[in-house]
């Protein structure tokens, strides 16, 4: 592979600290890397007892009757629970803080009540002594199902006569209830400009249509629940989940008890990338603990993670752009339509937003439809919406330099988004670092190195996700040695300790490794929303400086006490408290607290957020590939990422990002796919055949961390867990397309499909 | 004053009006204003003294974690956009 005779994994810094940027070894590393760390399905508890769930084998089905008598009779099962045992939810609205939704469809997928929705729909669960009893006492369950027509995709789902998944879901067209009983949840749009003037004033006009497959973030680890019903009431999970207190709310809304009553323990996690946020097993392994008065645990098979946990959405996206001659864009219209699976809530909402988030164009109209089909209810994935989405713009942007003779990176310079830009849905951008990442791009040595041979084509793109803010909460205790505890909430997926444990640091010009973090239960912690978003380094991060300077802030306190001089004559600066007071008094943060104890006691600091100024994040990437004629395989020579950190807390992690989000990126581009049968059976619900790419499919992925501070981060951070996601598609389509002359309109772009796009363009009959 | 943006789904409320000055200092101020003159904002984006779960509010471009509470300055640009969560489902039910 082409990886030599140049620099890989470049930061372009822009601000050093002592501690910020750089590279420790994390905190948890020595357990993961022994096999000491503790994951949901390690715990072992007294008296546990395991769960198995009945899953529908269909996709839309009436549950006529469940008769679980066999099963309650069997020797080793201790409870037995359908959606019987579960509280009619009526009209009830949920709100978990991040927006609110029917408690019905909370409850409904955890367990289906009057229809199966999607094969791996759970119907009934089981607890016995073992989890090979607990299997055996499945089968024993009698499930009457009327089997019903399925709708797999979004255009089947919004024709007129197609089968129904609700019958009482009616559409919101533009923000206005109707009484139209169907199967698109949500028509809205995003109104800029003058769209008819736009496209008049185009000199060139390209409209296409493309199609996207469901796919899944295949996580490694399965989810996983222990429940314990205690015999004070009280629930106790233990979980691995990308949101303890999320888990913990979505629970107890769904079993009507106060969420004091539910208290979840985080435990690792193996991945999520959006995936580990709803909530599946926990309700069910409550109630059976709760009938048995065994803790349950439930581990989910790979199978059912396919077929039963939450999928990133199919989408079909039909996007039209108008530009000048001059390479002005001055038109932009986009149809999108995603499937939310089982119920409502695709994300066809930010898809919408950042269609054309890249660019700064003055006329757009995008029109986004929410429709459920017959597919498991769909979760986040990595910058939810924005990959699909960007597949159609930088596609049809890519086709534009080509047919204007433009280089693809300086059309996108003369366009591209900037502070002051306004945005499809109305506000203007912040800071951002669009046009940095692009300069970036374009002046790597990767964009400007000879590509030869045939049937080899060099493809760019970018994209770009918004990030959150939200709640945050984290204490911090100082020791007698000077090493200080940091208390804090954020599930750590991707090196968070240790990145949070960094900030803390800087503040208190410690070492990080004098920082010990730990991800605490939901007793033990003030609210924390989820690890999603790309927020913890942001929020989290914001919640433990503002602790981290309590901390400091007593403890001058303490040092002025001890001096007899007042407060504002003591200074800090790098771990060092002095007077200012013409005396040459000085004591470190060490020795300091050796001495707190005697003079007035510990000294803990605390933070609760809930931050504004979240800084949006670009990404871009330059891919070469060569396409084999013959197959139709896609072979990526050579591929590079960039993207604004904003301040790279720690360069290793936001590389390992990057990298990640890449690879997820281009096996949502050239593999991966729900294969459904026409009755909606997923026909590749394994690893072996559900294709993700492994290390030996791909060169080495090159990062260039361009870092354009956040303002509303005291260090900068943006957040970086996502937008690397979202170009790998476009790129590698237009990779594609300079190889072998072909415009992909759909993913996968696995060999059939390039072997088609190949017959198409050639005239041969496929 | 400053100038609020009237999303496309709201604009039968404004009759057909894009952007409205309005006097106000705070969201809730700019809102119980608009509703003045414009009867039925409040009850399209307010719910339980707050700001319906699934929306948001952009002043100046920065989305704020106070909704109703934000402060507004006489110059700013207000906008009601969809609330883009961590990830959770509701969060992504809704465009404004």
């Amino acid at each position: 592979m082409s990886t030599q005779n140049y620099e890989p994994n470049m930061v372009l810094s822009t601000t050093e600290f002592d501690v910020i940027g750089t590279r420790p070894v994390r905190h948890d590393g020595a357990d993961k890397v022994t096999g000491r760390a503790l994951y949901g399905a390690d715990i072992e508890l007294s008296g546990l007892i395991h769960g198995a769930i009945l899953r529908s084998p269909h996709a839309h089905a009436r549950i006529k009757s469940v008769d679980t008598s066999e099963a309650e009779a069997h020797p080793a099962v201790r409870a037995v629970v359908t959606s019987a045992d579960l509280a009619d939810a009526g009209d009830q609205m949920v709100d978990l803080g991040e927006g609110a939704m029917p408690l019905k469809f909370l409850r409904g997928n955890v367990l289906a009540s009057g229809k199966a929705l999607y094969r791996g729909h759970a119907i009934a669960a089981v607890a016995a002594t073992s989890l090979h009893d607990a299997q055996e006492a499945l089968k024993l369950i009698k499930v009457e199902y009327e089997v019903l027509p399925a709708t797999l995709t979004a255009p089947d789902a919004m024709r007129d006569g197609a089968p129904i998944l609700h019958e009482d879901l009616k559409t919101t067209e533009l923000g206005k209830p109707t009484d139209k009983v169907s199967n698109v949840s949500n028509h809205f749009q995003h109104v800029k400009g003058d769209i008819e003037a736009g496209f008049a004033e185009a000199d060139l006009v390209i409209e296409r249509e493309f199609n996207t497959a469901t796919v899944h973030q295949g996580y490694i680890e399965p989810h996983n629940t222990t429940v314990l019903w205690n015999n004070d009431g009280r629930v106790q999970i233990w979980c691995s989940s990308q949101g303890s207190f999320t888990i913990r709310d979505t629970t107890a809304a769904i079993l009507e008890m106060p969420v004091s009553q539910v208290k979840v323990t985080p435990m690792e996690i193996g991945g999520g990338f959006g995936g580990k946020i709803p909530v599946y097993l926990e309700p069910v392994a409550a109630v059976l603990s709760k009938k048995s008065g065994h803790p349950v645990k439930i581990v989910m098979s790979r199978a059912d993670e396919f077929e039963a946990t939450g999928p990133t959405p199919g989408s079909r996206i039909k996007v039209k752009m108008g530009v000048r001659n001059d390479g002005k864009m001055v038109a932009a219209q986009a149809w999108m339509a995603y499937e939310a699976g089982a119920y409502p809530g695709a994300m066809v909402v930010p898809g919408s937003m950042c269609v054309f988030a890249a660019y700064d164009i003055e006329n757009i109209l995008i029109d986004g439809f929410d429709v459920v089909v017959n597919k498991p209810s769909t979760a986040a994935y990595r910058a939810p919406g924005a990959t699909n989405a960007a597949f159609t713009t930088e596609t049809i942007v890519d086709e534009m330099a080509e047919k204007l003779g433009i280089d693809p990176l300086e059309l996108r310079l003369k366009n591209a988004a900037t502070k002051g830009t306004r945005r499809a849905d109305g506000p203007k951008y912040p800071r951002i670092g669009c046009v940095e990442v692009l300069e970036a791009m374009k002046n790597h040595p990767h964009y400007n190195a000879p590509l030869e041979g045939p049937n080899r084509g060099r493809g760019v793109a970018i994209g770009f996700w918004f990030n959150v803010g939200l709640p945050s909460s984290c204490s911090m205790s100082v020791n007698a040695d000077g090493t200080v505890m940091l208390i804090e909430g954020s599930p750590d997926i991707g090196g968070t300790r240790t990145s949070l444990a960094m900030q803390a640091a800087e503040v208190l010009g410690i070492a990080v490794g004098d920082v010990r973090p730990t991800v605490a239960d939901t007793d033990s912690v003030g609210f924390t929303a989820v690890t999603g978003g790309s927020r913890v380094t942001f929020a989290t991060g914001i919640a433990v400086i503002k602790a981290a300077r309590d901390v400091r802030d007593q403890m001058s306190q303490r040092v002025a006490r001890i001096w007899g001089v007042k407060e504002e004559d003591v200074e800090f600066e790098k771990g060092v408290f002095t007077s200012n007071n013409g005396t040459k008094n000085s004591i470190t943060f060490k020795e300091l607290a050796k001495q707190l104890s005697s003079s007035g006691g510990p000294i803990v600091g605390r933070a609760a957020i809930n931050p504004p100024g979240v800084g949006g994040s670009f990404s871009g990437n330059i891919a070469d590939v060569e396409v084999d004629p013959e197959t139709g395989k896609v072979t990526i020579l050579r591929f590079t990422a960039f993207q604004d950190a904003g301040k790279a807390v720690h360069p290793s992690y936001v590389e390992g990002q990057m990298q990640g989000g890449s690879v997820q990126g281009i096996g949502w581009a050239l593999n991966e796919e729900y294969f459904m049968n026409p009755e909606g059976k997923m026909m590749n619900s394994s690893l072996l055949d559900y294709r993700m790419p492994t290390s030996l499919d791909l060169p080495m992925i090159d990062t260039v961390i361009i870092e354009v501070p956040n303002p509303g981060h005291p260090y900068g951070v943006r957040g970086v867990g996502e937008a690397n996601i979202i170009p790998p598609p476009a790129a590698l389509a237009n990779a594609v397309y300079h190889a072998v002359g072909v415009r992909m309109d759909r993913l996968p772009m696995n060999p059939v499909a390039v072997m088609e796009a190949i017959w198409e363009k050639e005239d041969v009959p496929a | 004053m400053p100038t609020v943006f009237i999303p496309g789904s709201m604009r039968e409320l404004s009759a057909g009006q894009a952007e409205i000055q309005v006097q106000g200092s705070t969201v809730r101020e700019i809102i119980s204003e608009l509703d003045e003159s414009h009867p039925g904002i409040k009850d399209w984006l307010v719910e339980d003294n707050r700001l319906k779960p699934n929306i948001s509010v952009a002043v100046d471009g920065v989305v704020s974690p106070v909704g109703l509470l934000q402060d507004v300055e006489q110059d700013s640009e207000v906008h009601f956009v969809a609330a883009i969560s961590g990830g959770c489902l509701g969060g992504m039910l809704a465009a404004v």
